[in-house]
């Protein structure tokens, strides 16, 4: 693919030579200087983290590693400290929401790619399933806050449950859930449809000739071949679960709850009263990216694919 | 609707048992040549011989549903039905009530009086200054961001598929912001725009510039922000980009260097034309985000009031609402910013539909 890896015989270093133009170097230093521009925000975070409060901060440069004099692990400790039962709330409805949406999303794509019923109905219902992507959420905030306080108050509903010892604060948890799988339905099942819609029908056909139900094909046949795109839709879905913070705010609201997930308790850290702890601040947005970066390290391909689609 | 699952059950059931005998990856010839298994699935067949001669009240209907529809229609509802109203519910539904809360003059606590309905808030929308200001600064922020990041993502795509080597590497530093919260990026712009010790104004002071205060300075922290954004998201209109640019055939690239063009015109006239489809769809993402800002304003100040000239309609709502408890007041505002975003995504449909993607 590129010239530097050509074997060093003595013909073929000089002709590598001659072929290292400059427009080559000049594309391989925009490209770095652009990796500069894109890593700088993190890496000048990852090296404040660890610096000492104020004066580490106000006596170094904020993109170079702390002298010793100026080094602690403190800040992580003392924003593990404030985030980590966040990071266990978050998990508790992301997961969930995640999987449940990505199921729906998926048998909804099957009912509408693999099934034959006419392009004319059906492009509406695809419409607005397409249209509920860009839906900006403040146009349902607050029907969801009426909807959850009023109609549905599982506050109320779930009585039993809190009798057993759970904090009835955890009914917000349960709203999350089931919002953000009605909102991400919209996203799952698009993403699903450009996959089901080339996936081979050959294969489908026959079994439906066969006299296979369309619960048996999805079983059989379409369930096991959707597994890279589960890969790509759970990434994606987790991903923006565990990264929103607006239905946290609305839903749980504060980051005092026992059921505050990580994005509603790091918003509010670091504003202290003595001013802004950059480094207290900085570790608690790494200990809450954690899991989203674990997931994007393992699955950048994944991920790519989902945000494309 | 329960008989509509009964009766698919009654042909699952039907068909499971032969089927159990097939291996779920064999192909189309192995089942034909595999004749005897065929016609002993029979049971299907049979099942549906059965059928015609008394198809009952609810199979004649679901059979005139069909002939509307299509074949499957009724058997494939329990399918997409269930998301569809679920989804349905929560977005429709609560659009159709918050233009009704809209029209109320809910706020405080308790309920909602659905008596009297008016337009008083759409009133009070357009003659407050506040609104107007949102609304501008929501106009401003979509236009600047979604064109700066439409511009850098196209540059990040050209370069990376100029053949490079570590191509993956490249493209998963660009896209790594993407993959973070707004709360956290919130904060990492927060420390590089800090008046004292931020990079942003050591970087400027090198030129002899500064130090702004780019977050407290209210002609500035719009761009500010604009700039945050850009930097999380040109890494998405890359990979649209990239995509676009992957399915141009290796022809036209050549056919232009025959041609004799320098790489920048041959991109300028030969491909940046071809890419309209990506543009399009990564401008409609990109425009709908901006509207959402929201996440990113609260985070930079850990309150519902964003930092003085960067208030959008979107943290203006929010604010209304949860913050003055204004339900009504707020809604209305809420059904201002979606009408903004049906300007984009009514044509965007519309698009979509004559492409014969939807």
């Amino acid at each position: 693919m590129s010239d530097a890896t050509a074997a060093p015989t003595e013909s073929e270093t000089e002709s590598v030579l001659d072929r290292i133009d400059l427009y080559r170097v000049g594309l391989y230093v925009s490209l770095l200087a652009l990796v500069v521009l894109y890593m700088i925000p993190i890496q000048s975070g990852l090296v404040t983290s660890i610096k000492t409060s104020p004066t580490g901060v106000s006596e170094t440069l904020p993109y170079l590693p702390p002298p010793p004099e100026f080094f602690t692990l403190e800040k992580w400790q003392t924003a593990f400290d404030a985030l980590s039962r966040g990071l266990v709330n978050s998990a508790l409805y992301a997961v969930p929401a995640t999987v449940i949406s990505a199921f729906f999303g998926s048998i909804a794509a099957y009912g509408l790619t693999q099934a034959t019923w006419k392009d004319r109905y059906k492009a509406p219902v695809l419409a607005l399933f397409v249209a509920g992507i860009f839906i900006p959420y403040q146009a349902v905030l607050v029907p969801l806050s009426q909807f959850w306080a009023n109609i549905v108050p599982l506050t109320d509903l779930l009585g039993f449950v809190w009798a057993m010892g759970v904090d009835d604060d955890y009914a917000g948890t349960v709203e999350m859930i089931v919002t953000h799988v009605a909102y991400g339905i919209p996203i799952c099942t698009i993403l699903f449809r450009s996959y089901y819609k080339n996936m081979s029908v050959e294969m489908i056909e026959s079994a439906r000739l066969d006299g296979a139900s369309m619960r048996a094909v999805y079983r059989r046949i379409v369930l096991p071949l959707s597994t890279p795109m589960f890969a790509v839709v759970l990434i994606y879905q987790f991903t923006q679960i565990w990264n929103d913070l607006l239905f946290a705010l609305i839903l749980i609201s504060t980051e005092s709850s026992p059921a505050a997930p990580v994005v509603l308790i790091l918003a509010g850290l670091g504003l202290s009263l003595e001013g802004q702890d950059f480094p207290l601040r900085m570790a608690g947005a790494f200990i809450a990216a954690l899991p989203t970066l674990a997931v994007y390290v393992m699955f950048g391909e994944e991920f790519a694919e989902g945000v494309a689609t | 609707m329960r008989t509509i699952f009964r009766a698919i059950r009654r042909r699952v059931n039907g068909t499971e048992k032969p089927d159990d005998g097939r291996t779920r990856n064999s192909d189309r010839r192995t089942r034909n040549s595999d004749g005897t298994r065929a016609r002993t699935d029979g049971g299907v067949v049979s099942e549906d011989d059965r059928g015609p001669p008394d198809p009952g009240v609810l199979g004649r209907t679901r059979d005139r549903i069909n002939g509307r529809f299509g074949s499957d229609f009724a058997e494939s509802t329990p399918f997409w039905l269930p998301p569809f109203l679920l989804m349905g519910l929560f977005v429709y539904g609560a659009i159709l009530w918050n233009v009704v809360i809209s029209l109320t003059d809910f706020e405080g606590f308790g309920q909602p009086d659905y008596s009297d309905l008016d337009f008083e808030m759409y009133v009070r929308a357009f003659q407050d200054s506040g609104v107007i200001t949102a609304g501008a600064n929501t106009l401003i922020l979509t236009v600047a961001f979604t064109l700066s990041t439409l511009a850098v993502g196209l540059l990040l795509a050209i370069l990376i598929d100029r053949g490079i080597r570590f191509e993956n590497t490249f493209r998963t530093i660009y896209l790594l912001p993407m993959s973070l919260s707004f709360v956290v990026t919130a904060q990492f712009w927060l420390w590089i725009y800090n008046f004292n010790n931020g990079i942003a104004n050591i970087l400027l002071g090198v030129v002899n510039l500064g130090p702004f205060d780019f977050i407290g300075n209210r002609a500035l922290v719009l761009w500010a922000v604009v700039f945050a954004l850009m930097w999380q998201f040109s890494g998405y209109a890359m990979v649209v980009y990239l995509a676009g640019l992957r399915a141009i055939p290796t022809e036209h690239y050549e056919a232009a260097k025959v041609d004799g063009a320098s790489t920048l015109k041959m991109y300028w006239r030969v491909i940046v034309p071809q890419l309209k489809g990506a543009t399009i769809s990564a401008t409609v993402v990109l425009m709908v985000f901006a509207l959402k800002a929201f996440d990113f304003l609260y985070s930079l100040v850990s309150g519902y009031r964003p930092p003085n000239g960067a208030d959008i309609l979107a943290t203006k709502m929010v604010r209304e609402a949860y913050a003055n408890l204004n339900w009504a007041y707020a809604s209305a505002i809420a059904i201002l910013l979606f009408l903004l975003a049906l300007v984009i995504i009514g044509p965007y449909l519309v698009y979509q539909y004559r492409e014969g993607n939807l």
